[in-house]
């Protein structure tokens, strides 16, 4: 790569899509596919990419993120220069505005001074959200070679109305050319260019940008930038064709997580040579299968002991399935317990939920069940 | 300028592990791998890590690259240190010319600088090719509460099983008045673990007397104990309760990766204290599919599994077809077995490919023993490796 890039991940964007998985955690840190957080993705794409100088913006509840990335040796980020940096909100004594950033571009301006000492000339900028396997290396050159000033990753999907409202849908001319950002639309629906939320951008632009918008007090990178210049600078798009989720609401979640029990849907997302999805190394042993379990359709994480029946399920790390116990169409995060003849069906236990012996819980794949952290459920 | 520590750790890795046969062709003993996403080394340095001993030099010769790229800076055990740490010994050339480690005592003379850096009180030798938990903590108290010159770590053994292991006679208090390799008729059933704690002064007289007795193989169990008995010093039998296997052996190694399946094993990876570390990659868990089976075995992140897995090990990144049987077997990283394909009691390396159809070794009733298959080999569509068989590159080939 010609280029030296930096990275900068937004942690804290879109909490409000699953407030009960964020309600403890960062969007970032939310579980994900048996053994992932959502900021493995970006955290992954960045360094498969060559970028070592990794920013992470985050705003509250970021401890557990915090205890996942460490200090980011998992991903070959703990360096001398460079490296990963989380960036906790900085406010002085003196500062009248206190209020903590919603948007991306706010985001952007609590870091302004992060932004002008980068040596870099490109800066990469994902949410933590977008959950795909990206060739950013690509993505860069295509950037430097069209001269763009900034380059928005789109990957064409095919919407509900509903859907389309939680995304942000971009129009283009015959050359790739960003004509208009169309965020949170209301009434579009059929195959669109879905913005992924993943650029790349000339750091004198991302500076400039930052600039002006905390002077004109703008909020919205696609509204009140994008939009306002396409006339001016260039913006381009990057088609992406690979795996793509983003969660928008907890049945998302669910889907989601269950896409990957697809073959096809694992290979694109975890397969891919060369580009593999790091996270961080916890010490499980494997997981163990005893005589007599059943185990059909499902992911098992490592330190998982597995006496009942599993189906079509996804098992986090260290979680443990009694004997005469059936899980079914579950998602049990890490180190869930389940006792003896327990009966599980579309529920999403999260982080040490421990369930007694005989307890009977359902939900629906529309509605599934959820459990809070850390909940015990006894029979009586 | 370095701090001193109060214990220090040397383990011997440089053996060439040749009873192990293919699977040690091309690495180190220690490096073989166990359990699913261990290696062996990782027993005796979590176990270090786990009794707060940080500075631990770890003597190779036999094939070291592997080993070496393993214990890189040590960070997977904590081993990354400013002061002390892991550190890898390897022979090297001197001012009056250059030796192999002759025998294991010779290996620690060879690297008393190391040792002299930390200016220890005590050096606990370990051995690389053991599967064990041990507080070495817990020995270094009883090392020193019975005030000991040297302290041996012995286990209870059949007495049928005595006469295959150094055995420690003793009298009620523990204290060693004899030492008897390999004893047709043992006295005792205390057999030697090869774990020792040493008074560091002590030690580093007897390996330079040692060192300069012409005729001596330079080895802790033939020359440096018996030595130390006949000059009457304070030698101490270390009772350990618990597992210990030596795995030098093919049926060893099987016999211990068996050993951690069940609801109740006899040694067991998955308590939560005394965790053993290990350096391997994350990769996206196991995925069991719809046809499936399986039963009492253990299945390591990275598998996909569609056909029948019983009774057996898999590391990570091991495929089964559908249709494919992998019945009382040990079978290491990124290996596939193709559809149909069946393995019967059998150790299978790293990165091997059992083609459509192929059999690997017999089942375990048979009595034909155990089939190892070397690493990166493929085994030819509707080829037969029968039991007890090993094969490495060249008699793969040969066999028709």
């Amino acid at each position: 790569m010609a280029a030296t890039v930096a990275g900068i991940i937004f942690s804290n964007l879109h909490d409000n899509n699953i407030p009960e998985l964020t309600r403890v955690r960062t969007m970032a840190s939310v579980p994900f596919g048996c053994r992932y957080r959502f900021i493995d993705f970006a955290l992954s794409n960045m360094v498969n990419s060559g970028i070592t100088n990794v920013n992470v913006i985050t705003h509250n509840n970021y401890h557990s993120l915090m205890d996942h990335v460490g200090s980011g040796k998992d991903w070959d980020l703990a360096r001398r220069s460079g490296g990963l940096k989380i960036l906790p909100p900085f406010s002085t004594v003196s500062s009248k505005d206190s209020k903590l950033f919603t948007t991306r571009l706010e985001a952007l301006c609590s870091i302004s001074d992060v932004i002008d000492s980068m040596s870099e000339e490109l800066v990469v900028m994902s949410d933590c959200d977008s959950i795909c396997n990206i060739n950013l290396q690509q993505m860069i050159s295509e950037h430097i070679s069209s001269g763009a000033d900034m380059t928005f990753a789109v990957k064409k999907v095919n919407l509900t109305v509903e859907k389309a409202h939680c995304e942000a849908i971009v129009r283009t001319d015959e050359n790739d050319c960003i004509l208009e950002v169309v965020d949170q639309p209301e009434n579009i629906k059929g195959e669109q260019d879905v913005m992924i939320n993943i650029s790349v951008v000339k750091k004198e632009v991302l500076s400039a940008m930052v600039h002006a918008a905390r002077n004109k007090h703008y909020s919205s990178l696609y509204t009140d930038i994008i939009n306002k210049a396409v006339n001016i600078k260039k913006f381009r798009v990057f088609r992406y064709d690979g795996f793509y989720a983003d969660v928008t609401s907890m049945t998302d979640y669910y889907e989601c997580n269950m896409s990957i029990l697809e073959k096809s849907n694992r290979d694109a997302l975890f397969g891919i040579k060369g580009r593999p999805i790091l996270t961080k190394v916890r010490n499980s042993a494997p997981a163990k299968y005893i005589e007599g379990s059943k185990v059909v359709n499902s992911m098992i994480a490592d330190g998982c002991i597995i006496e009942g029946t599993v189906e079509n399920s996804m098992l986090f790390r260290g979680v443990k399935v009694g004997k005469g116990t059936v899980v079914k169409n579950c998602i049990l995060f890490q180190d869930v317990y389940t006792g003896n003849d327990v009966f599980l069906n579309c529920v999403i236990a999260d982080k040490n939920v421990k369930i007694t012996d005989n307890v009977m819980l359902s939900g629906h794949r529309t509605v599934p069940f959820y459990i809070e952290k850390g909940r015990v459920i006894k029979d009586r | 300028m370095y701090e001193k520590k109060e214990c220090v750790a040397m383990l011997l890795a440089g053996g060439q592990g040749s009873r192990l046969y293919t699977l040690t062709e091309n690495t180190a003993k220690p490096a073989v791998p166990f359990g699913g996403k261990y290696r062996i080394i990782d027993f005796p340095l979590s176990n270090c890590i786990n009794s707060g001993i940080d500075t631990v030099g770890v003597l190779t010769q036999y094939q070291p690259l592997e080993l070496n790229e393993y214990i890189g800076n040590g960070q997977p055990w904590d081993l990354d240190r400013n002061i002390g740490g892991v550190m890898v010994l390897p022979p090297y050339q001197g001012y009056n010319g250059a030796d192999w480690y002759k025998g294991t005592a010779n290996a620690i003379y060879q690297n008393l600088n190391f040792i002299d850096r930390y200016d220890p009180d005590y050096v606990l030798v370990l051995s690389g090719d053991h599967i064990y938990k041990m507080n070495y903590d817990e020995m270094l108290d009883f090392h020193k509460k019975k005030n000991a010159d040297c302290t041996i770590a012995v286990l209870n053994v059949t007495l049928e099983e005595a006469s295959r292991f150094g055995i420690m006679n003793t009298d009620s208090d523990g204290k060693i008045y004899q030492f008897e390799e390999k004893p047709k008729q043992p006295k005792s059933t205390k057999a030697s673990m090869g774990i020792y704690i040493f008074d560091y002064k002590k030690l580093r007289q007897y390996l330079i007397e040692d060192e300069n007795t012409p005729g001596s193989s330079n080895d802790f169990g033939k020359n440096i104990i018996p030595a130390m008995l006949e000059k009457e010093e304070r030698l101490f039998a270390y009772p350990f309760k618990g597992y210990w296997k030596d795995v030098g052996t093919i049926d060893s190694l099987w016999e211990a990766n068996m050993d951690l399946l069940g609801s109740e094993p006899k040694f067991n990876l998955h308590d939560k204290e005394r965790r053993v570390y290990f350096r391997t990659p994350a990769r996206t868990a196991e995925y069991i599919g719809n046809e499936a089976t399986v039963s009492n075995s253990m299945v390591t992140e990275g598998c996909e599994v569609y056909g029948s897995v019983i009774n057996s090990v898999l590391f990570s990144g091991v495929y089964v077809a559908p249709g494919a049987v992998v019945r009382d077997s040990v079978i290491m990283s990124d290996t596939v077995i193709e559809k149909d394909a069946k393995v019967e009691y059998s150790i299978i390396d790293r990165e091997v490919t059992v083609e459509e159809g192929a059999c690997v070794g017999q089942p375990k009733d048979e009595g034909a023993g155990i089939a190892v298959v070397g690493m990166g080999l493929t085994v030819k569509k509707g080829k037969k490796i029968p039991g007890g068989l090993m094969v490495n590159a060249k008699t793969l080939e040969k066999l028709k």
